[in-house]
């Protein structure tokens, strides 16, 4: 296990490297940059906005010294920003993010493993096409206009909430729930066809034919299988709960780090994208890592090696 | 193997739990903030502000913040905008117009309760004008000061070359390069021109640099009504009634919360659920409901902002001046106004904005569909015939769209000529415009200050700004002699005759002036549309 762990971080570098490298020339060869601004800075401004961001300097020495201050852990100062550093910036705003992709998270189990398995016991009932129906119309349904719904009732019709803002535990239900519910949707899906195949092995029927009571053979027998493709998808499903929380975060005002990540390419600001692009892919490439770790453990048939 | 699976899920909890504690979620506001008798107002501001500097900002959501916190030598009238006395008590103006004397207010203070002294204005004077600090407005000073422009170039070091010096600790004399009729209202209303408390910068090594904290919570000091005492990125800026402040008794609020906003949509909400009092800007699908349901919560402000299209005028058929003035009267603007943009925008004749400061220009489009098509036949375009495709820029956005596809309709129906419809995202757009590598563009122009020069300096053959190839020497002689003028008089019958020439030669097509619809509730009180959409703070105050 530790052999696999070990070649694992090592196939982190070279992939972090070359992401950080494209990312670094693409950004710059994108038209338009920090500074361009609608009412043009006049010549003599420019060059010596330049000359304090070091953009004067050829690309290949600018690109050898990011990769030394990213070594030492310095992202550098953000260009849209001026009075804070991406260290900052992504130390401020991670958390936030974070937070409500987890509750986004608990949201999405909660509600869509149940739906999962009701709809595969009971399957082709109407509780069964109900399940499935509400999966798919969650899937079908984006989040920019569950988003809004959710707020004209509950916040505006109702009272009960903000409209947005971040500030007490009550303006984290709106946000979570809106993103929870597009990967519940999925989840239940995942899980309902995960529950069918396990719930037509053989070991579940032997359970039933020992008298095991219908709770006990889902709980204890079959559900164990029935998740697995439901964590396989885990991986992928947090990594993109964490970087698609733009529009979450857009409509609900949240100060998130999904908000940073879009508008610094808006901004060209070459350090926050770069910041920005590095982390997520670091943070994507651990929780696939963890999906694989989780798995081996969940499964008895799979090995690290 | 499930005990597994609820490990795992444990887990998950646990850490959901740190990340709450992690989070920067102090001092809890939940439901809309306690208003009882304390003067707290909450206000839509748009994007998060870049930084609160005055003298490093650009964006409108930095300059709305900054104007709550430091003053300039002169303040703005919250009804007009025209300059009142704010940190100078007064101020004398030498016959020639070149020499200006502040005499500085003694009780002026900064909020760590220092004074604010003469030393301050040649310090933030001095830092503006620094090469390494690369102040985007920099040219706001050096464009007007004797001797400014040599030290932002480092032909001197010496800033005593420069055209500002001390009378006394409370006297402060600035001499011009030319007459600038129009220097207080640049004073009054752009931040380049606010002094900075440079002991405090000194110490966070702020004067030659950008990228320092001096402007956090905790190391600001400020001149103005207000004071920093919040700043959540993303989240809220809270000022707070600054003691120190010259004017303090003057000052009603107690508070003001600014909420970085960028969806109007999501800003519409929030003043529906009581969390703001004004709003920036309303959604374009709401204007009408508000009209209809609550038009005492509507405001428009009409905004000192032009929108046109502007041209490359070396690309044919946009070469010929027959052409664009073809173009610019096939335009049906009113029905534009009315049927697409729908927020009370008035519909634009001339590059120049009418009823400015005291001036209007005399001369503006006017002419039948019939001498656009006679004009355009005159160019070898009988009815559109042969004309090539003219491609019209726009910046990707639903609103540049709808006005570019009725303004494709009018021409295909009114002149029989085609044009493609592109659109870039901004920073492009912005780049292929600033480098000419367009045929046609959609363009607006928004003025700094209040006063018809702003909308003309856009238009020399030397202006960074001019994005159009147009070059005529006779308007670039009389924007020189407007500079020199003695009077008012003088000079606005000068800029009649530039908006003359450019009515005529029509670098660009006038559309409609800005508006600026927005939400205000009912109880704020002393918050008028001005034409810059400025709003001095001290004046304004909540019924309740």
């Amino acid at each position: 296990m530790i052999r696999f762990i070990v070649r694992r971080l090592l196939e982190t570098i070279p992939v972090l490297l070359i992401i950080l490298t494209a990312t670094f020339f693409m950004i710059r060869f994108v038209p338009g940059g920090p500074f361009t601004a609608e009412k043009a800075v006049t010549p003599e401004v420019l060059r010596n906005l330049e000359k304090t961001y070091h953009l004067d300097q050829p690309l290949w020495r600018q690109y050898t010294h990011y990769l030394g201050d990213v070594l030492r852990g310095d992202l550098g100062p953000s260009f849209k920003y001026p009075n804070r550093t991406v260290n900052e910036i992504i130390a401020d705003k991670l958390p936030v993010s974070l937070e409500l992709g987890l509750l986004s998270l608990i949201v999405a189990l909660g509600i869509g493993l149940p739906l999962g398995v009701f709809a595969a016991v009971k399957r082709n009932s109407w509780i069964d096409y109900v399940c499935s129906s509400v999966a798919m119309l969650g899937i079908c349904v984006p989040t920019f206009v569950l988003g809004p719904l959710l707020v004209l009732f509950f916040a505006i019709h109702l009272g009960w909430f903000n409209a947005s803002g971040w500030y007490g535990p009550l303006d984290r239900v709106l946000p979570s729930l809106t993103l929870g519910c597009v990967y519940a949707a999925y989840i239940a899906r995942l899980t309902r066809g995960g529950m069918l195949e396990v719930l037509s092995q053989d070991y579940v029927r032997t359970a039933r034919a020992k008298g095991a009571s219908g709770f006990r053979v889902i709980w204890r027998h079959a559900l164990r299988g029935g998740l697995l493709p439901v964590v396989s998808f885990l991986g992928p499903a947090i990594a993109g709960i964490l970087t698609g929380s733009f529009v979450i975060e857009t409509i609900f005002q949240v100060p998130g780090l999904g908000r940073e990540f879009v508008n610094s390419a808006f901004n060209r600001d070459y350090t926050l994208v770069l910041g920005t692009v590095i982390l997520y892919a670091a943070l994507i490439i651990a929780l696939n890592f963890a999906v694989d770790v989780a798995q081996v453990w969940l499964n008895p048939k799979l090995k690290f090696e | 193997m499930l005990k597994r699976v609820f490990t795992l899920a444990l887990a998950t909890l646990v850490l959901a739990g740190c990340g709450k504690k992690n989070a920067a979620t102090p001092s809890s506001h939940g439901k809309t903030a306690p208003q009882t008798a304390r003067q707290v107002l909450n206000l839509g501001n748009g994007a998060e502000p870049q930084d609160i500097d005055p003298q490093a900002i650009t964006g409108e959501p930095d300059i709305k913040v900054a104007g709550a916190l430091f003053e300039g030598l002169a303040s703005e009238d919250p009804k007009d905008l025209h300059p009142v006395p704010g940190l100078a008590k007064s101020w004398d103006i030498s016959a020639d117009g070149t020499v200006y004397t502040f005499h500085l207010r003694e009780n002026a203070r900064w909020s760590n309760g220092d004074p604010i002294t003469v030393d301050d204005y040649l310090g933030s004077y001095q830092r503006m004008l620094t090469p390494s600090f690369a102040a985007e407005y920099a040219y706001m000073l050096y464009d007007y000061i004797q001797g400014a422009r040599e030290f932002y170039d480092g032909k001197t070091t010496d800033f005593a070359t420069v055209g500002v010096k001390a009378l006394g600790p409370y006297t402060l004399q600035v001499t011009l390069k030319h007459s600038t009729p129009y220097l207080l209202k640049i004073i009054a209303s752009h931040c380049a021109w606010t002094p900075v408390p440079v002991k405090v910068l000194a110490r966070h090594g702020a004067l030659t640099r950008k990228s320092t904290p001096w402007t956090r919570p905790e190391n600001i000091v400020s001149s103005g009504p207000f004071i920093l005492k919040e700043w959540r990125p993303g989240q809220r800026i809270v000022v707070v009634r600054n003691p120190n402040y010259w004017d303090a008794s003057a000052v009603k609020l107690d508070e003001i919360h600014f909420h970085p906003i960028d969806h109007q949509s999501t800003e519409e909400k929030m003043f529906r659920t009581g969390q703001l009092d004004i709003t920036l800007e309303l959604p374009q699908g709401k204007i009408d409901t508000y009209r209809k349901e609550y038009p005492a919560s509507l405001q428009t402000n009409e905004l000192l902002t032009i929108y046109f299209y502007t041209f490359n005028v070396t690309r044919p058929p946009l070469n010929d001046k027959r052409v664009r003035r073809a173009l610019a009267l096939a335009i049906d603007r009113e029905s534009l106004v009315k049927n697409v943009t729908r927020g009370g925008q008035r519909p634009a004749y001339a590059l120049n904005f009418g009823g400015i400061a005291g001036y209007s220009p005399a001369a503006h489009l006017s002419g039948t569909l019939a001498e656009a098509k006679r004009l355009l036949a005159e160019a070898g375009y009988p009815d559109g015939k042969n004309c090539p495709v003219i491609e019209l820029l726009y910046n990707t956005s639903e609103n540049h769209r709808a006005i570019a596809e009725a303004v494709q309709a009018m021409w295909r129906k009114n002149l029989g000529v085609e044009i493609r419809l592109v659109n870039q995202e901004w920073k492009v757009f912005l780049d292929m415009v600033h480098t000419k590598n367009f045929s046609m563009a959609r363009y607006s122009w928004g003025a700094d200050y209040v006063d018809p020069h702003a909308f003309l300096e856009i238009w020399p053959s030397d202006s960074g700004n001019n994005n159009t190839n147009w070059a005529n020497p006779e308007f670039d002689s009389l924007l020189k002699q407007a500079l020199a003028a003695r009077t008012e008089q003088e000079r606005f019958g000068i800029y009649q005759k530039m908006d003359a020439i450019l009515v005529d030669e029509l670098p660009a097509i006038p559309i409609y002036y800005y508006t600026r619809p927005r939400a205000v509730n009912q109880k704020v009180k002393g918050f008028y549309p001005t034409p810059l959409d400025h709003h001095p703070y001290k004046y304004i105050y909540l019924e309740n």
